[in-house]
Formats: C-alpha cells, sequence, structure tokens
C-alpha cells in the first residue's frame, strides 16, 4: 500500500511538471505543422510567465493575469513569424535570438520595477488558479484503488491542466478533421500546392505562429499563476527545450505529444523522488541520469535507431512564390 | 510582390547593410533602457569607462574577448559547411573536462609542456563531444540543431555528475576539482609583464589570448586558403553540387563539427587553464551562446569575428560597471543586446536591404521627367 501511496504521489507530480510541457509541445506542433520551426518556446514560456506575473501583481486577477502572458507570448510570436514568414529569415537563428532577448528582458524589467533581482512579489491566493476537486471525490476516496487514483491523481489539478488535456484531442481534431488543419499540414509539407490552390501560405503560417503563441503562453502563464506564484529569471530551466525534445520524440503528432510530455514529467518527478535517496547495490541514485534521459531518448531516436524522427517536410524553408 | 532594384554595391553589401543591422540592435537596446527609467547616453558612458577606461578594465575586456573568439569562431566554422552548431556551449564545458583531467593527472609531464598537453586535452575533448552530433547529422541525417540543443543538456547533466560525484575533492563543500599546478596553467599577462619592469594589473587576461588570434588566422587560411576550406564553402553553398565536384558532404561535414569543437575547447583552455586554475560547475556562463551572435555580427569572417569579440568583451566588463553603478540595468542588459544583435544582424539581415537599396538608386538617378 505504501508503493501504491508513492506512485500516487509522483504520477501526480508528474501530471504536473508534464503540463507545461504539454502545452509548449503542442504549441510546437502547431507551428512545426505549418513549417515554421521554433526553437524559440524557451524563451516564449518566459514571456508568457512574466507578462502573467506582472499583469496578475498589478491588477491582481488571475484572469487578466492570464490574458497578460497570453498577450506577451502572441506578440513574441508574431516577431518570429515576420522574421520566419515576411523575411524569409534563417528559423534557427530567429528562435536562437528571441530565446536570448526574452531571457534578458524578462529578468532586466522585473529588476528594473521591483529592484529583487527579477524576481516578482508572490501573489495572493486570489490571484492564483486553484486546484479544482472534481465531483465526488472525497466520497470516492475510500474505494480501493480506483479512489486513491481518482481522487488524487485525475482530481485536484487547476484549470490549466484540465485545459493543456482537453488541448489535446481539441489539436487532433482541429488538424485532422478540419479544412483548416488539412490546408495548414498541407503549407508545412508542401507549400507550393497549398499556393496554387489559391490559398494563402502567409495566412496559414501566421495563423499557426498565433496558436503557438497561445499555446505556448498558457505553459508560461502556468508556471506562474498555478505552480510558483511568481515569476523568477530562467524559470522556464529548459521546459522550452524539453518540449521541443517532446515533439522530436512524438514525430509532430498530438496524442503521442501528450505521451511523451506526461513520460518526461514522470522522469522529472521520479528524478526529484529519487534526490539522495540510497538504492541496494546501486548506491546513491545518478539523479543526472534521469534528468539527461529525455534528451538521450530523442538523440537516441533522431539517430534512427527507434524508429525515424521525420518532420514535416517543408518546414524551416521560407517559401518564396517566385520560385 | 515589387519591381527588382539592381544589386547594392558592394561596400553597402559588406559595411553599410551590416552596421545599419548592428546600430538598430543597439537603437532599441537605449529605448528600453530609456524604457526603464535610465539614461542610455550615460550608460554607454559608464560602460565604455568601465571597460576601456582602464588597464585594469581593458584586461577584464580582453579576457572575456578571447572566449568569444573562440566560441564564435566555433559557431561561424559550421556556418560556412551549412550547419548550425548551438551545442558549442556543451562542447566548451566537455572540453574543460579534457583540460582538467591532463592538467589534474598529468604532472609527470615537464614544465610547461603539461599545459600544452591541456590545450591538447580540451581542444580533443570538445571535438569528441562535436563528433556525435555531426556523425549523426553526416550518416544519419539527425538535424544537427536539435541534437546540439540536446547535447547541451546532457553536457550539463554529464559535468554536474562528474563533478559532485567524481571529480570533487572530498574535503570540499563545493562541486570542482582541485587547483592546477603551476605549469598546468596558462600564464597571465601580468605574471609575463611583472618581471620585465612593465606595470600590468592582475587581470585574468592570459596568453590565450594570442592563442585566440593565432586560431583566428588558422580559421582564416583553412576556410579560405585550403582544399578543405574549399569543400566546406562548396558544401555549405550547394551539398547537391559539392557531389557532382567529388567531394563528400558527410565527411566534410564531420571534419566541420570536429574543428567547430576543437575551437570551442579554446574557451576551456582561456577560462579553465588560463583563470580559474580547476573546474567549476557551470563555468561556460552561456559563452558559448555568445559565440552565435559574434558570428552572426562578424559576418563569420575571423577579422569579423575578432572584431565583434572585442564589442562582446566591452559589452561584458563595462555592463558588470554598468550594473554595479546603475542596479537598475542588470547585466541581463546584455543578454538583450546580444539577443537583438543575433535578431537584426541575423534574422533580419535583409529587413533594410530594400530601403537602403531604394534610397541609393533614387540618389544616382536622374527623376523621371
Amino acid at each position: 500500500m505504501d508503493l501504491f501511496n508513492a506512485f500516487i504521489v509522483v504520477f501526480a507530480s508528474g501530471i504536473r511538471l508534464g503540463t507545461p510541457l504539454i502545452l509548449a509541445c503542442l504549441a510546437g506542433l502547431w507551428s512545426e505543422r505549418s513549417g515554421v520551426v521554433d526553437i524559440g518556446l524557451e524563451g516564449k514560456i518566459l514571456v508568457g510567465a512574466f507578462g502573467s506575473a506582472a499583469v496578475a501583481t498589478f491588477t491582481g486577477s488571475v484572469w487578466l493575469g492570464l490574458l497578460g502572458g497570453v498577450a506577451a507570448t502572441i506578440a513574441v510570436s508574431l516577431i518570429h513569424g515576420y522574421a520566419s514568414i515576411d523575411q524569409r529569415a534563417n528559423q534557427i537563428v530567429s528562435g536562437t535570438a528571441i530565446n536570448m532577448v526574452a531571457d534578458g528582458m524578462t529578468a532586466l524589467i522585473g529588476n528594473a520595477i521591483w529592484s529583487q533581482g527579477g524576481r516578482t512579489p508572490e501573489l495572493p491566493a486570489y490571484a492564483q488558479f486553484q486546484t479544482i476537486e472534481l465531483p465526488f471525490a472525497r466520497a470516492f476516496g475510500s474505494v480501493p484503488i480506483v479512489g486513491p487514483i481518482y481522487e488524487r491523481l485525475i482530481s485536484g489539478h487547476d484549470l490549466i491542466t484540465y485545459a493543456a488535456f482537453l488541448l489535446v484531442p481539441l489539436t487532433y481534431w482541429a488538424l485532422y478533421s478540419t479544412r483548416f488543419g488539412l490546408r495548414l499540414r498541407a503549407v508545412g509539407e508542401n507549400p507550393a500546392a497549398v499556393d496554387t490552390a489559391g490559398i494563402s501560405v502567409r495566412a496559414l503560417r501566421y495563423g499557426a505562429v498565433m496558436i503557438c503563441g497561445v499555446l505556448v503562453g498558457l505553459a508560461g502563464v502556468y508556471l506562474v499563476l498555478s505552480q510558483e506564484a511568481y515569476f523568477q529569471p530562467h524559470m522556464s530551466a529548459g521546459r522550452g527545450f524539453i518540449a521541443l525534445a517532446a515533439l522530436v520524440f512524438a514525430k509532430w503528432r498530438p496524442w503521442p505529444a501528450l505521451a511523451t510530455c506526461l513520460l518526461f514529467g514522470f522522469l522529472d518527478a521520479v528524478a526529484i523522488r529519487m534526490q539522495g535517496v540510497e538504492l541496494p547495490v546501486i548506491g546513491p541514485v545518478p539523479v543526472q541520469a534521469i534528468e539527461a534521459l529525455p534528451y538521450i531518448l530523442t538523440v537516441v531516436l533522431l539517430a534512427g535507431f527507434i524508429g525515424k524522427a521525420i518532420p514535416p517536410k517543408a518546414s524551416g524553408i521560407p517559401y518564396v512564390k517566385e520560385r | 510582390m515589387s519591381s527588382p532594384l539592381r544589386p547594392l554595391p558592394i561596400w553597402a553589401d559588406v559595411a553599410l547593410i551590416p552596421l545599419i543591422n548592428v546600430a538598430a540592435a543597439f537603437v532599441i537596446s537605449g529605448f528600453v533602457v530609456l524604457a526603464i527609467g535610465e539614461n542610455p547616453l550615460e550608460a554607454v558612458q559608464i560602460l565604455i569607462t568601465g571597460a576601456l577606461g582602464d588597464l585594469e578594465g581593458i584586461g577584464f575586456t580582453l579576457y572575456y574577448a578571447t572566449s568569444f573568439i573562440f566560441t564564435g569562431l566555433a559557431v561561424a566554422i559550421c556556418f560556412h559547411a551549412g550547419l548550425f552548431n548551438i551545442g558549442v556551449e556543451g562542447q566548451a564545458y566537455v572540453a574543460g573536462l579534457g583540460a582538467a583531467l591532463a592538467a589534474l593527472h598529468l604532472g609527470f609531464l615537464p614544465g610547461y609542456s603539461l599545459v600544452i598537453v591541456a590545450i591538447i586535452g580540451a581542444a580533443l575533448f570538445g571535438a569528441a563531444f562535436a563528433f556525435i552530433p555531426g556523425y549523426l547529422q553526416a550518416k544519419r541525417d539527425s538535424h544537427i540543431v536539435i541534437t546540439t540543443i540536446m547535447f547541451n543538456y546532457i553536457a550539463s547533466a554529464l559535468m554536474g555528475y562528474l563533478l559532485v560525484n567524481v571529480l570533487r575533492e572530498p574535503s570540499q563543500m563545493n562541486p570542482e576539482t582541485p587547483t592546477f599546478s603551476v605549469y598546468g596553467q596558462v600564464p597571465q599577462f601580468h605574471e609575463l609583464l611583472t618581471p620585465l619592469g612593465i606595470h600590468w594589473p592582475v587581470t585574468p587576461f592570459n596568453l590565450s589570448f594570442l592563442l585566440a588570434l593565432a586560431a583566428a588566422f588558422a580559421v582564416w587560411v583553412v576556410i579560405w586558403r585550403t582544399r578543405l576550406g574549399y569543400e566546406i564553402r562548396t558544401v555549405g553553398a550547394n551539398a547537391t553540387a559539392a557531389v557532382y565536384g567529388g567531394i563528400s558532404p558527410a565527411r566534410v561535414t564531420i571534419v566541420t563539427t570536429l574543428l567547430s569543437g576543437a575551437l570551442a575547447g579554446g574557451m576551456a583552455v582561456n577560462v579553465i587553464l588560463g583563470e580559474e586554475h580547476r573546474l567549476i560547475l557551470e563555468y561556460t556562463a552561456g559563452f558559448g551562446f555568445v559565440g552565435i551572435a559574434v558570428a552572426l555580427m562578424g559576418r563569420a569572417h575571423p577579422v569579423g569575428i575578432i572584431l565583434a569579440a572585442i564589442l562582446f568583451g566591452i559589452l561584458y566588463q563595462g555592463g558588470a560597471e554598468l550594473a554595479f553603478e546603475k542596479p537598475k540595468i542588470s547585466r541581463d542588459m546584455i543578454v538583450v543586446i546580444q539577443g537583438l544583435v543575433v535578431l537584426f544582424a541575423g534574422a533580419l539581415e535583409h529587413m533594410f536591404r530594400r530601403p537602403v537599396a531604394v534610397l541609393l538608386a533614387r540618389r544616382t538617378t536622374s527623376p523621371p521627367i
């Protein structure tokens, strides 16, 4: 029973750690499926986090905080879009620039306003998303096995977490069952064909880039309004790059993206749990090995040793009408 | 979109446009300073005085610039082959391990041959760590951007583990190696100049600077004066055409990433062998990413890279002074400037091309009657 409880705790923590990954990974999925490679997810998470922290601090409203974070990331996404779509820039360079500017700018402004080394003041409880208890969670709790799973694993998360899980089927539906989704996927594979059909490549890509902004903004908002209750410089801590790894690992598909992000979230939870734990024979658990596992797995996959990850064909290539 | 314009004159292409791009980055940085309630001109003055006002400032500036020359060259040599190596940060970090292992465990080597072997160790470890992404790009078509990003994190985890659990001196709390013997250190300029009767303040500025200049010259020779360089540039320009020219893009890719990793190792020589004299946690501090800005700003040419590296040296040293005098302008400002340089000199490099072309065309042709 103790082991079961420990599992529940680790899995619940894995869901919490996986939520920003799911959001950022779906964001990358939308962008890259349209042909715009986005390695700026890391920076955008920071912008979303800082935007929400700043607005929520000034207004005391969690909803305005959410809007502020998302609006800020949409703005940054549009810069990347302008560079990638209109200026036909190297999208990797543009993403790198966004990561740097976001990393510096959020810390700089945070420090200039609050003089706490970039940290924002801790938000009051009413300016944070509270956990939601699903119906009958308490009543079910005493049922063996299923009860605790329902009460402590499925219930008791906050709004953004549930939204993140709902956004997976939504993304799947939008990409595979709507006209917009079909066109969007086409523009990531063969933009010339889409253009020939009289559909604007530019409009589709801008649309995808903005959806990416909303989703990755939510990832940042989640870190502040659901998890930490304040913004801290560099608080994204590589999540944008893990999400990128998950996107590759999931081969740019929504459901595998969810599974991969949860897996990476659980690995993170296990790494935290195992800190300082001595195992028989092995001795102290090398936590760094667990932390590096998502990256190693992704490299192994990229190398084609466990299936082949093939990106959308036109991703990273600016579309030139005249060619 | 609109009518084509005649090509820009060469001086505009080589000098004017890059200058406008960098200027745009600095103008926007100025507005950022203004927005947080400080005077940009005063900030520039403090920054330049801090970086170049006295010998000490200059020493620190050139010390930082040395690292940036190495990381900038590492990024640039890959640019020439059409590769984007974001992994310089991780390669430099692992190169520090090579330098430290040699300096700590090969003490039996006579005199300063130890530090030379340690320098080779840094280059080898940097190259070895770059080899895997290079090989995977060349042979298994794994995108080098993604793999090098992953390898940065793998490097961080690996080095964290080694420093905490293996290399740390048992009596020490801090995750760092013991200090190297004097023959495992690259001499600093004040140590060399004081016996000659020349006054030079105590700064980390060390002989690695000369090594960086030599590396820059060597990169120039390799890229523009050797067969390998021709192959690198051909693969970078058009890999398919290179195949028809009898060049193996796979071989060129691997060789280029190896050279890039070795150059990244130069940063370990400067910081680990030249200043810290021991391996410390996260010593690279983002300088590998500065290399991207330096390479883009220097247009991947060694001369441009040296100039851009010195500019970033000024920013890092002067930025530290600035943060001290104006706490509102923290050192994050330098990261913002760096990002804006990458944005304007890299991603938006063609944004000003058309306005400039229109302007020049208007000046040289008479208006229609």
